[in-house]
């Protein structure tokens, strides 16, 4: 493909039924009302000059570049900021603009640097475009008078420059961080000749606010904002549109190349999750897929204790197969299993089931959803039939009210964030319940109406409360409850109850009744009430409970089955919902179908051949206690750094002492394959050609960028394992995978990467009854038939703040860094993080003698680890706070075996801790290792 | 260091403090079908071998849904 370059229509769409009809230099076009002159023009073809407009903002109108003629009208227009109206008559090419328009341009050339044959933006500039349209011919304003041409350029940033030299002040970055991003670091500081572009209060870009998330860059019509990346290495000259292989937003991008060499990732306008935005991670954080660290050759060793010896596939996909049947032969069929990657494409995660079915003839596979959204797919398959978010994220455009319980988008999920923050400007009310007042509480032009600031824990108490609140005041939506749910009436009766009402829980939660009272009030009056949550949810004990819980309130209020409303987990990972949909569970075939189900297992077995077992096989966490008991010996790690990202490390890493065999397949030699005896390297996603889902169900293209550098797919090594154990496994395409996946799952039978090609994107369910996707979910029935009420009793957590642990530490993740950090902190990300550190409350730190930035020991009754204090007011008394990102950290070290009641999920969000101020036991560095530091305090 | 409690025990005792609220047999029958739709066949036999030595710490509701189990 050569480089892709979506139009620009100048303004933004104004859908809707009424429309106008209006001729521009002769052409007739019918566009909605409301659309702008400019963008009307271009539907005809017409492409007025332009400078300051582009479709991602709204109008300005400062460059004076669109200017028009309109038959009946006084003046020359900016056809940017002129809605059509019916029957307008408009000249785009008269003598007045044309002339009107070479003096704009003369002014602006007159202070821009004339440097184009060197400049990195050569050939994608379009002041340089503009000069050539307007028919520029000479500058008659010389550079002896005042300019900007020496002005300082700022490169503080480790991905961007800004070159305030070339900046045209046209605005479009500043308003690009507002309207698209949402965090308004920039400004236009001074007035006319003066005026500039300024970060902050005229500090650095790496000062100031800016989130790095590149959506000025991309608005830049000039060199000002450049990716360095496009400095060093020039203008790409091709693109292939992928998807992101960070969160479970699934943001689609069009890598940008330069032959071979990958130069920049810039967010893709037709892509359904992000429509044209991105994150710093996103957009800039790939550097991971060339760095030096990654391991591109296999390796095997007798023990973990020998060194890695490198050899050719065939020996490491052969010892695979040898020793994991090795081990089926000593110690029985169930002894080995697999955990499928949530990094992974669909394609690939399906093959690792299958062979775990198939090939080891066990249910012994799990994925690491286990740790994160798990009790998601428990919980919605319980009351709405499905295990799957409802809604599409367009959808948060249409809700008045949103709850975000237990999530933190802006770092999390920073591109749906900014969606999200756009319908809070406009109007939307904000409810947050978490215990840790996160950036959307109050940010610039928003603030929660509500801030829940629960203790950790008590999730369910708070929910069973708000439904208490709609229950005994009357706000629940009688006609849908009738027409669409069951069991309401025992629930009703149950969250009924005085011990449920926010008085009664108050002293539990930490919640104030009153405000409880008016948050659920405000959420079941709502037009539309949306919920939006995270592991903040999902990552306790009553995980499931509390997902049960907020589909409870949302079928009671009737905020199920349209635009605007739903209940939508953020899923942590890219592929998660997909790696959850291929049927990673140990109970589970591919679509949720249990493993008991006579009628499902025969269809696999029929493709399949060979008898497919009908017991569950082993979760995450039984894997682990079942290797320290001796039943399970062999172990398959598909991309998840099981030693650093799972709860209770030590009890993590004697499970994989313990175990004979265990085979690690990732880009690096992470903390997990300290433990391996064979290493398989993976492939990067851009050397990956697949699909991704994303939290919206909305199942992305991955297109393969180069080769894999490892010289295999990761589809094509597992099934030559299969093979190699005696189950025959080959695919010649990853598409061949998708139409097996599409023939035995009834949501994706439609799907194919022929019509994801055609369509862009789909959201499953996909087949013949919905043939280009179900964007929401549940619209007339529920998935089950009637929404399912269940009742969700509060059940306090095990894990109780004692004296010697009178702390909670609560974990989570920022916005530059992703999970473990295993590819982020081999970016350039680590300019903004490090390291972990750990976040308390002020007077929690004043009782221990904390001073901000001290090393600090954090420990539970199940280990600790050192890390350095941030004191912060956004944390409650008595909860601490850290990211779980650097190994050297090892937060996980702390966290219990403490799980999910109905999933396993482990309980990170809640462990009873102590901080105390690490001293020295010796002369130590800056950043000292664990074993130099003592806890001085009790 | 590893849980102390034995797995099998502690996750049984928590299905049965979550589902416990459950009205007469409906409480034993609900753990019971978790159990079956969720363990492993080993975990099961594990919690069986707790309840035939004694029950030490079970919850009386999971050792009711052991006898549906079974």
């Amino acid at each position: 493909m050569t480089l892709l370059k979506e139009p620009d229509f100048g303004t933004p769409e104004r859908p809707g039924p009424a429309t106008v009809s209006v001729e521009v230099d002769g052409l007739p076009v019918t566009v909605p009302e409301g659309t702008s002159v400019l963008r009307a023009a271009a539907q005809a073809g017409v492409d007025i000059p332009k400078l300051c407009a582009t479709d991602s903002l709204e109008a300005f109108g400062s460059c004076r570049l669109c200017v028009v003629e309109i038959d009946g009208r006084r003046g020359t227009p900016a056809s940017c900021t002129t809605p059509c109206a019916d029957g307008m008559k408009v000249s785009t090419q008269t003598p007045k603009v044309e002339k009107l328009r070479q003096g704009v341009m003369e002014l602006y050339i007159s202070d821009h640097p004339l440097d184009c044959l060197t400049c990195p933006a050569n050939g994608d500039c379009e002041l340089q475009d503009m000069a050539g349209v307007v028919g520029l011919r000479q500058v008659r304003y010389g550079y002896e008078g005042a300019n900007h041409l020496e002005a300082e350029k700022d490169t503080s940033n480790p991905y961007f420059d800004f070159d305030p030299a070339k900046c045209i002040a046209c605005s479009r970055c500043v308003r690009a961080c507002g309207e698209v991003q949402g965090t308004f670091a920039l400004t236009i500081e001074g007035r006319g000749f003066d005026s500039k572009v300024s970060a902050g209060a005229g500090e650095t870009f790496m000062d100031s606010e800016c989130v790095s998330c590149g959506a000025c860059v991309q608005a830049c019509p000039t060199s000002t904002l450049q990716e360095r990346s496009v400095v060093e290495l020039g203008m790409p000259t091709r693109s292939v549109v992928t998807t992101c292989a960070y969160c479970g937003v699934g943001c689609s991008f069009k890598a940008e190349l330069r032959g071979d060499e990958l130069v920049r990732m810039v967010p893709y306008k037709d892509g359904g999750a992000n429509e044209g935005h991105s994150c710093v991670k996103g957009r800039f954080a790939f550097g991971y897929a060339t760095h030096p660290d990654r391991q591109l050759r296999p390796m095997v060793r007798e023990k973990i204790t020998d060194p890695w010896r490198e050899v050719e596939w065939d020996e490491a996909i052969g010892t695979v197969a040898r020793r994991m049947r090795e081990l089926q032969d000593r110690y029985g069929t169930s002894s080995v299993g697999a955990i499928t990657s949530s990094r992974c494409t669909n394609e690939e995660v399906y093959v690792v089931q299958k062979m775990v079915r198939a090939a080891f003839g066990n249910n012994n596979v799990d994925t690491c959803a286990r740790v994160c959204h798990s009790p998601t797919g428990y919980g919605l398959k319980q009351t709405f039939g499905e295990s799957a978010g409802t809604q599409d994220f367009r959808s948060v455009a249409e809700a008045d009210v949103i709850v975000v319980i237990g999530a933190n988008p802006t770092d999390g999920h920073p591109v749906f964030a900014s969606r999200m923050k756009r319908r809070l400007r406009e109007g939307a009310k904000l409810i947050v319940i978490d215990p840790r007042r996160i950036d959307l509480v109050r940010s610039p032009h928003i603030e929660a109406e509500h801030h829940l600031q629960l203790r950790p824990s008590t999730n369910v108490a708070v929910v069973n409360a708000m439904a208490h609140v709609v229950v005994s005041e009357g706000l629940f939506d009688r006609d849908f409850v009738n027409a669409r749910c069951e069991d309401f009436d025992e629930w009703a009766e149950f969250v009924a109850r005085p011990e449920n009402s926010p008085e009664a829980v108050e002293p539990i939660t930490g919640v104030p009744a009153a405000e409880l009272r008016a948050a659920a009030r405000l959420y079941a009056t709502a037009p539309n009430g949306a919920i939006y949550y995270g592991l903040g949810v999902t990552e306790h004990s009553q995980g499931s409970t509390m997902v049960m819980g907020m589909a409870n309130l949302a079928m009671a209020c009737g905020n199920i089955g349209r635009d605007g409303v739903g209940v939508n987990p953020l899923r942590g990972q890219n592929n998660v919902q997909g790696s959850c949909d291929m049927g990673s569970f140990p109970h589970e075939l591919p679509g949720y179908r249990h493993v008991s189900d006579d009628a499902v297992r025969t269809v696999f077995e029929n493709l399949w051949g060979g008898t497919l077992l009908a017991e569950p096989g082993l979760r995450i966490p039984n894997m682990f206690d079942a290797a320290i008991d001796g039943t399970f010996r062999g172990l398959f790690v598909h991309g998840e750094d099981i030693a650093q990202s799972d709860p209770n490390l030590k009890h993590v890493t004697a499970a994989l002492e313990a175990m004979e065999l265990v085979v690690v397949q990732d880009l690096f030699l992470n903390e997990t394959a300290k433990f391996a005896h064979v290493f398989l390297p993976g492939a990067s996603f851009l050397e990956k050609d697949g699909t991704f889902t994303n939290a919206e169900r909305r199942i992305n293209r991955v297109r393969a960028v180069t080769k894999p550098k490892t010289g295999k797919h990761e589809w094509q090594i597992v099934s030559e394992i299969a093979t190699a154990m005696g189950y025959p496994m080959a695919y010649d395409h990853p598409s061949r995978i998708m139409e097996e996946i599409a023939s035995v799952t009834p949501t994706f039978t439609g799907v194919s990467f022929e019509l994801l090609d055609k369509l862009g994107s789909v959201q499953w369910p996909c087949n013949e009854e919905a043939p280009e996707g179900t964007p929401i979910m549940h619209v007339d029935e529920f998935v089950r038939g009637r929404g399912r009420f269940v009742v969700t009793s509060y059940v306090p957590t095990n894990e109780r703040s004692t004296r010697r642990f009178p702390l909670v530490l609560t974990t989570g993740r920022i916005l530059s860094q992703y999970n473990v950090g295993a590819q982020t902190r081999r970016t350039g990300n680590v300019a903004w993080h490090p390291e972990d550190i750990l976040e308390l409350h002020p007077h929690d730190a004043e009782d221990r003698g904390i001073k901000n930035g001290d090393m600090v020991t954090l420990a539970s009754r199940v280990g600790q680890t050192t890390l350095r204090a941030e004191i912060s007011d956004r944390m409650p008394t008595g909860v601490v706070y850290t990211t779980f990102h650097h190994p050297v950290t090892g937060a996980n070290v702390v966290t219990t075996e403490n799980s999910d009641w109905a999933t396993n999920c482990p309980e990170y969000k809640v462990t009873a801790v102590q901080v105390g101020l690490a001293r020295p036991t010796r002369a130590a560095d800056s950043k000292p290792a664990a074993d130099d530091l003592v806890m001085v305090v009790d | 260091m590893t849980a102390t409690v034995p797995s099998e025990r502690r996750m049984a005792n928590d299905i049965a403090a979550n589902l416990g609220h459950l009205p007469g047999e409906r409480a034993a029958e609900e753990i019971a079908g978790h159990i079956g739709r969720f363990w492993d066949p080993r975990m099961r036999t594990r919690l069986y071998e707790f309840v035939d030595a004694g029950a030490d710490g079970l919850d009386p509701l999971v050792v009711a849904a052991v006898k549906l189990l079974r």
